[in-house]
């Protein structure tokens, strides 16, 4: 079995709430409550779910920008979970982010040409008279001009924006990407352009991707993996073309009953889950989706699900299984 | 800024705006002229713009201007040694004798030129005060925004105690320590006044901090320090600059107050505030001796105050960097 | 409520703990150190130096004699004075109901009349009034304390002579009410002329925010008059940041009377303060510094405490 690039197990991240006089910790935000991914080398998988899930989180946790309560990450092999500040250096130039929002993923006060140049700065990837070789030659790599560099962030619009965000991002160099809805805040049109952008990369360049979103469409139509997750946990993860064909769990049913098809002809069962999305501080017992599950039954709101192997690479936390 | 200055006014409008709108909460808010016709407007001619539009902050900073030509070239425009006595030419009042303009003093001096270079004294202390001001401050304000925890736990705890003495008492103590010169008055103004400037940046940098940009560079393993000096100082720089122009005049302030009273700037230098120590004993000799300084000192700060204020809302936090 | 009042009890403490240290310090950052007034005295010889310090317990390490001069703080015994011998205690407090005069009409004054411009200039917002009263704040906060204070002599008591030029009483009259009033009056306005700038500019920004909100317009949509929606429904809401405002003025009130009471030869703390400078009498001034400091941070705790009272957000916090 080859080793995947990024192997992540049992991820946890509590946010502490303190209250009281001498902040005391009385209770904690389980935002990211067992996280378990496993990516291989050159394949995109799509994180899903509604906004508070904890994909966002469990994103940067992973890149180590947030530091983990628990678990393991492991990338190409070597833990890299309790890495010092320092140590974790090294593999920053292996593994970047491309954020959501253009508007203040850029220093306002940096030309783009310094944006970029940044990270050969920090790592020292490039001497002073090639670096502006470098910059042109990454900017065209994205669809800009070279010209670009002299310009500031706020002279470009949206789309163009995060096509600086994603040169910044390649200048390092990484192997692994990870997207935090990097399309969910520009317009469908340049959605598209983005997405084409990133696969076009991801050929070229032999790049593996984590894409967040909520967007099912745009998961759809890029990754090759879906991990599904709620409230923390995640619930199903299955290949792209399984997981809308054969939806195991009630939520990823329930999430791809939501998604509007253009066919007025077309009738469909309509999945409408009762309740609101618990709060993450207290989650239900048992299976976390219990309360709101329409297929709930006796062993589901005492005992957690495991997450087990249903079918091939299709793998789900539920009873029902 | 502790004395006479307490914090950001909002709404301090007190510039009718050139034509209102509703805004989407129903507050009337202006309307950028210009800004239908196409032409791009950058964030710094923006400022301009609004700052040219409140005319007390225009005066006030062309006050500013021919205050500090006055002090630079004190030497030049004074038409007398403002240090020369001569016991013959006492109490002249102002306009009777062209040779002495604005009169002479107790002991026969040139009023005019003794304003000239008090003046210089009292702006030097004042600016210098004001850098020392802004460097504590800045200091303070990030490592206790940047690191956040203990440290700015700790910091703030001490910022609040240095907030509990009153500056006068503080100042007129450390004042009777150190020996009077221009450099030690301004060090221990400095040293009483830093506490607002540390608060303002530090909640600027709290904020900043939650950046994607400030991220982006964490994601890139930037080292802290250049985290804080290329992310997020020079977005920090508006607060910055209103609480400098704003320092200034504090600091003129007092170091009239305790020049004064005795303890600041030593006779025969001539500062504003000490010309006026002896002017209560010869009120009903010579007046003019009371108001001239005395009205130099109000213009100053006042030319100060509207100019800070005139920044402070040009950059309005809506703008926020 | 109770659980809010304790917390910031509480938080009171380390500052204070934090102000006399400070406070400690400054006392032996002295050049000279707390005996300038003998070390720096030729006549005095190195003998008698060490026998002064080893009486006033000067030759012990640093913090013990840190925990000694915190217990005498704490008991009371605040040294005595070196000239004289009396105790500070005794002679700080004497000054200070002449003081507290003046600091409390003082900040009356300047609330009272700074809350009512404050309001009219809100309430009729970019009028000529507002324009007028925004701008007179601002230049108000530019004259410098003791010069205004000059100005007012020489208008109201040199050239006009309504009232008195400084003291409390006038001398050897008889001590009354009247006497103590126009004695009292040019100090106020002096006391009060940054207090009311400052007040008014709040109360506007207060009241301004408050205004536009939503719940305002519902109040004047059912067709409530002016007057009571300012009184009832906008005037408690725009009352926290006001509350506040007291107590961060209070560091500016001690240093205002002050400087007040030097131009005024008001018989206060104030005076009192610029005395010991001029004969060195650390003592003295240490106790002073010390008391307007615990004097600040006992009126925010009660600012705080108040402001909790009037708005149930704050003491859920």
């Amino acid at each position: 079995m080859t080793e995947a690039l990024l192997e992540v197990k049992d991820l946890l991240k509590y946010f502490p709430i303190r209250r009281g006089l001498f902040s005391r910790e009385v209770a904690r935000v389980h935002a990211v409550d067992g996280v378990g991914l496993r990516v291989m080398k050159g394949e995109t998988m799509g994180l899903v779910g509604e906004s508070g899930c904890g994909k966002t989180t469990a994103g940067k946790t992973i890149l180590k920008l947030i530091e983990p309560t628990g678990g393991t990450i492991r990338y190409a092999g070597e833990d890299i979970t309790g890495l010092s500040r320092r140590r974790m250096k090294h593999f920053r130039r292996e593994m970047q982010i491309i954020f959501q929002d253009p508007f203040s993923s850029l220093n306002p006060r940096q030309t783009v040409g310094a944006i970029i140049a940044a990270p050969l700065e920090i790592h020292r990837l490039a001497a002073e008279s090639e670096k502006e070789d470098r910059i042109a030659h990454l900017l065209r790599q994205v669809g800009l001009p070279a010209a670009s560099m002299r310009r500031y962030p706020h002279e470009f619009s949206g789309g163009q924006r995060q096509r600086i965000g994603i040169a910044r991002a390649l200048a390092v160099g990484p192997r692994l990407i990870v997207g935090d809805e990097p399309v969910s805040a520009l317009d469908v049109s340049i959605q598209a352009q983005i997405l084409n952008l990133l696969e076009d990369l991801q050929e070229v360049l032999e790049l593996t991707y984590i894409m967040i979103a909520h967007d099912l469409s745009v998961i759809r139509h890029i990754a090759d993996t879906i991990a599904v997750m709620y409230l923390g946990k995640i619930v199903e993860t299955a290949p792209n073309r399984e997981l809308y064909l054969n939806p195991l769990h009630p939520y990823t049913a329930a999430l791809l009953a939501a998604v509007p098809v253009p066919d007025p002809n077309l009738k469909r069962r309509r999945m409408v889950l009762k309740g609101d999305v618990p709060s993450p501080v207290q989650p239900p017992s048992g299976c976390r989706f219990h309360p709101r599950c329409p297929r709930r039954f006796a062993p589901c709101d005492t005992e957690e699900p495991v997450f087990k192997t249903v079918a091939p690479e299709h793998f789900v936390a539920c009873h029902l299984y | 800024m502790a004395s006479h200055q307490i914090g950001p006014m909002k709404n301090d409008y007190y510039v009718k705006p050139v034509s209102r709108a509703l805004d989407a909460d129903g507050g009337v808010c202006q309307v950028t002229p210009g800004s239908a016709s196409g032409y791009y407007e950058t964030p710094m001619r923006r400022i301009f713009r609004r700052f040219l539009h409140h005319r007390l902050a225009v005066i006030g900073g062309c006050i500013v201007i021919a205050l500090l030509f006055m002090a630079f070239s004190a030497n030049l425009i004074s038409p007398h040694d403002p240090l020369s006595l001569d016991t013959q030419r006492r109490f002249i009042p102002p306009f009777k004798d062209f040779s002495f303009i604005l009169g002479t003093d107790e002991m026969g001096r040139d009023i005019l030129s003794r304003l000239f270079h008090g003046g210089r004294i009292s702006l030097v202390v004042g600016i210098a005060a004001m850098f020392a001001t802004i460097v504590t401050g800045l200091a303070v304000g990030l490592m206790s925004g940047f690191y956040g925890g203990r440290v700015d736990n700790l910091l703030m705890r001490f910022t609040d105690t240095m907030l509990c003495f009153p500056q006068v008492f503080l100042l007129l103590v450390l004042a009777a320590f150190v020996t009077p010169t221009v450099i030690s008055i301004a060090l221990i103004i400095g040293l009483t006044s830093w506490m607002e400037v540390a608060r303002i940046i530090r909640s600027q940098i709290q904020y900043i901090k939650e950046q994607d940009f400030v991220q982006a560079a964490f994601a890139l393993g930037a080292s802290e320090t250049r985290i804080m000096f290329r992310e997020l100082l020079p977005n920090a720089v508006a607060p910055v600059m209103v609480s400098a122009t704003l320092n200034v005049a504090n600091a003129v302030l007092m170091e009239s107050y305790i020049s004064f009273l005795g303890y600041g700037i030593q006779p025969p230098l001539a500062s504003w505030g000490n010309m006026l120590t002896n002017a209560q004993s010869y009120f009903d000799l010579a007046p003019w001796l009371a108001i001239l300084p005395g009205v130099m000192i109000t213009l100053t700060v006042m030319s100060f105050n509207f100019l800070g204020d005139g920044l402070r809302d040009a950059l309005d936090p809506r703008l926020r960097m | 409520m109770f659980h809010f009042v304790v917390k910031r009890f509480l938080q009171a403490i380390p500052l204070m703990i934090g102000v006399s240290i400070i406070g400690f310090s400054m006392m032996h950052l002295a050049p000279g150190g707390p005996l300038a007034v003998y070390t720096l005295n030729p006549t005095i010889t190195a003998q008698d130096i060490e026998r002064i310090k080893h009486v006033f317990g000067l030759d012990q390490p640093v913090y013990v004699q840190y925990l000694k001069w915190a217990y005498g703080m704490l008991t009371g015994n605040w040294g005595n004075t070196f000239f004289g011998g009396r105790p500070v205690l005794e002679v700080i407090l004497e000054r200070i109901p002449a003081t507290f005069l003046l600091m409390g009409s003082g900040m009356s004054l300047a609330m009272i009349i700074g809350m009512i411009i404050g309001i009219l200039g809100a309430v009729k917002r970019y009028s000529v009034f507002d324009y007028l009263a925004t701008t007179g704040a601002m230049i108000a906060l530019s004259f410098p304390t003791f010069w205004f204070g000059l100005m007012t002599i020489f208008v109201f008591s040199l050239k006009l002579g309504w009232l008195p030029s400084g003291g409390m009483y006038t001398l050897g009259g008889e001590e009354n009410l009247i006497d103590l009033l126009t004695h009292l009056a040019l100090p106020t306005l002096v006391l009060a002329l940054v207090l009311v700038a400052q007040w008014s500019r709040y109360t506007r920004s207060s009241f301004l925010e408050v205004i536009h909100q939503d719940y305002i317009r519902t109040a004047r949509s059912k067709g409530l008059g002016g007057g009571r929606i300012l009184f009832r429904h906008a005037f408690p809401n725009a009352l926290a940041p006001l509350v506040a405002l007291a107590g961060i003025q209070l560091p500016w009130l001690f240093s205002g009377a002050l400087i007040t009471e030097t131009i005024f030869g008001w018989p206060g703390m104030g005076r009192l303060f610029v005395d010991a400078l001029t004969m060195k009498e650390y003592p003295i001034l240490m106790g002073m510094v010390m008391i307007t400091a615990v004097a600040v941070i006992i009126g925010n705790l009660m600012a705080d405490v108040i402001n909790a009272l009037i708005d149930p957000r704050i003491r859920l916090e």
